[in-house]
């Protein structure tokens, strides 16, 4: 097992090093360093200034390798200060970038652990109950729903959960965080509940869809036959056989946990990884930016091999070599 | 004393296009006490659907629609759905044909003996267990101890068939449906397992319901063979007598296109046509579209069933008519042949 995580590490690495061209090609070729100074100080500043900031900001280097300075150049700084978890500081309010990340991560985890949480246990019960009545009209009725809930844009169930529940009923702030444990779960609850209603239709179809695969299978109906009940069936047989496909779509969303969510976190307030990412977008931050993707990419690369690593625990036919 | 199995009118019906089509069609038939009764027929006449059917398994949106099915006498279409559940393994057992996706992929094969023992007996895990072991022996599954520790895959197929075979003993049932034991095995697996269910046959004295396809089975293992086309028996017969004198222009056909019983060098006979699909059965017999020897007669109405011997019946129109002429000779091969 230890060769194999090593394996596919090294394909991770190869990954994240596509990854990190790509970024260069985007933040430092297309959108050369002189854009984003100016985005930052704006089109009539005088040339000297650009240049300064550019000095500040450690811009001030040739783009690409080339005879005289082949490994003084912006590339290889690139790839040096991002290997290296030397994120730099903002374009845009000149605050260290790693300090920010620190900050932010507790309330996106404060947000997404809970929702992530709650999303699994709602929706892997209902799915269940869902496929044992298959083809009635309680399965009917809850694909309809389903569909339904996955329908519905998310920014509908944010502006009306926040008119109706925040401003009409006030059970809740409409926006805003504390991180003081006692009153974090009056600002979080209202995200949460919206985060968890608005994955539900799409959790339900996929898992449905998995159960109902399983129901179907040779082995369901060798356990028929030896005089096995239908819960037993569904608890035992087909939600263990499930866990194959169930594990993909889970296990892999983990890492995310830790990027926060882009849209809860700006609608509420929650000073997350979410909303820097968006604050970022926004504010032409570009040094933020490429932090942000670039950390996404390596918690893909992490999803993918705990996603691999989980077979091994639910299925005996996958053996890790 | 009473058959074991007595079949009545068992009529199993699937929507389709907007009407239900007798897929297992006013079947009538009985397995007797240490009988081994073989269903024949080609794909898609029912056999399947006709086992399912008896363990009252038949998968959605299919259904039961008529008849009566009696285990020792008790019916089974009137049980709640509880008490059929406890009929299941233990009055009933089945194996199926597909050895390799018929047991559970991520549940080790002696625990799902076990579970199939739980299921009918209370006892202890571990005495389930030890059973479990008796059981891989009895089936003649080698290193019995360590083998119940393994997964389905780590068996090969006909090991595979041993335990599904061994799990559909574990609570003694007195029917066996076999359903294509081996249809999925190597040849030599196959006559390995035909003569292991024979002797657990012998064993135990429980009836078994061979479904197969291949008729060099049937003369192995069967005591009497039911023929099924398109949803309907045409032919009943013990097995040498079907083997001697079949009556049935279809039952006839069938044998002659056996390549053990044809004459070497020759092109085998086969049987025109195609089996009708359900939806398009037609009102009278369901072979008379294929058949040499079909009459005016055959495509209106359906033939009842003559008596042919000693519990040998046919449902045929020409065979009947030939019966009060003078009898209607068969040219074809013996069961020595084979």
């Amino acid at each position: 097992m230890g060769a194999y995580v090593i394996r596919r590490l090294s394909y991770g690495a190869v990954v994240v090093f596509g990854v990190l061209f790509l970024l260069f090609i985007l933040f430092f070729a297309v959108t050369s360093p002189d854009d984003i100074a100016r985005k930052a100080l704006g089109e009539r500043v005088p040339p000297a200034v650009v240049e300064q900031w550019k000095v500040n900001h450690g811009y001030d280097k040739p783009l690409f390798p080339a005879p005289g300075h082949w490994a003084d150049n912006m590339l290889v700084e690139h790839y040096r200060r991002m290997l290296t978890f030397d994120f730099g500081r903002s374009d845009a309010d000149d605050t260290p970038i790693l300090e920010r990340i620190r900050k932010g991560m507790g309330p996106s985890l404060a947000l997404t652990i809970p929702l992530f949480v709650l999303s699994v246990l709602v929706a892997i019960p209902l799915s269940l109950l869902v496929a044992f009545f298959r083809e009635t009209y309680i399965d009917r009725a809850g694909v309809i729903l389903a569909v339904l809930a996955m329908s519905v844009s998310v920014l509908l169930y944010i502006i009306g959960a926040q008119y109706l529940v925040g401003k009409v009923l006030h059970w809740f702030p409409i926006s805003g965080f504390d991180s003081d444990p006692r009153v974090i779960v009056r600002f979080l609850a209202l995200p949460i509940m919206i985060g968890v209603a608005n994955g539900l239709g799409g959790d339900i179809r996929f898992y449905r869809t998995v159960f109902l695969e399983e129901s179907n299978t040779d082995y369901v109906r060798t356990a028929r036959a030896k005089g096995c009940g239908e819960i037993r069936i569904m608890s035992r047989h087909v939600f263990r056989n499930s866990l194959i496909p169930l594990l993909t779509r889970i296990v892999v969303a983990i890492p995310f946990l830790f990027t926060g969510s882009l849209l809860l976190e700006s609608f509420f307030g929650i000073p997350g990884l979410g909303a820097i990412t968006v604050d970022a977008i926004q504010g032409n931050d570009f040094s933020v930016l490429r932090t942000m993707v670039y950390i996404g990419s390596l918690l893909f690369v992490v999803g993918q091999i705990l996603t691999d690593l989980s077979y091994a625990l639910v299925d005996p036919r996958v053996r890790l070599e | 004393m009473t058959a074991l199995l007595q079949v009545a009118g068992l009529t199993t019906c699937f929507p389709m296009s907007q009407k239900n089509v007798p897929i297992v069609d006013a079947l009538d038939f009985e397995v007797g006490r240490g009988e081994v009764l073989a269903l024949v027929g080609e794909s898609g006449s029912g056999k399947s659907m006709t086992a399912l059917s008896l363990m009252r398994l038949v998968p959605k949106p299919g259904r039961i629609t008529a008849g009566s099915v009696r285990l020792d006498g008790q019916e089974l279409l009137d049980l709640s759905v509880r008490s059929m559940r406890s009929v299941r393994g233990s009055g009933v057992a089945m194996i199926f044909q597909e050895p390799m996706t018929s047991l559970n992929p991520v549940i080790r094969v002696g625990e799902q003996v076990v579970e199939a023992i739980r299921l009918h007996e209370r006892v202890s895990r571990g005495a389930a267990l030890d059973r479990c072991r008796e059981l891989f022996e009895q089936v003649g599954i080698p290193d019995a101890a360590e083998r119940v520790n393994a997964y389905p895959h780590q068996l090969s197929g006909g090991l595979k068939q041993r335990v599904m075979i061994a799990m559909a003993l574990s609570a003694r049932p007195r029917l066996l449906i076999a359903d294509e034991p081996t249809t999925a095995l190597d040849v030599t697996v196959q006559a390995q397992i035909l003569r292991l269910l024979q002797e657990l046959q012998e064993e135990t004295g429980m009836s078994i319901l061979l479904i197969t396809h291949d008729l060099g089975i049937v003369n192995e293992l069967a005591d009497r063979v039911a023929v099924l086309y398109a949803g309907r028996i045409v032919e009943t017969a013990p097995r040498t007598a079907l083997f001697k004198t079949p009556k049935h222009p279809y039952t006839q056909g069938l044998l002659r296109s056996m390549p053990a019983l044809a004459p070497s060098g020759e092109r085998l006979p086969e049987i025109p046509g195609m089996v009708p699909s359900p939806s398009d059965w037609p009102l009278g017999c369901r072979f008379a579209s294929r058949c040499a020897r079909a009459m005016d007669q055959c495509s209106q109405s359906l033939p009842e069933f003559t008596d042919q011997g000693p519990r040998h019946t046919v449902a045929c129109y020409a065979v009947s008519q030939a019966d009060s002429q003078s009898g209607h000779g068969w040219a074809g091969g013996t069961p020595e042949g084979l």
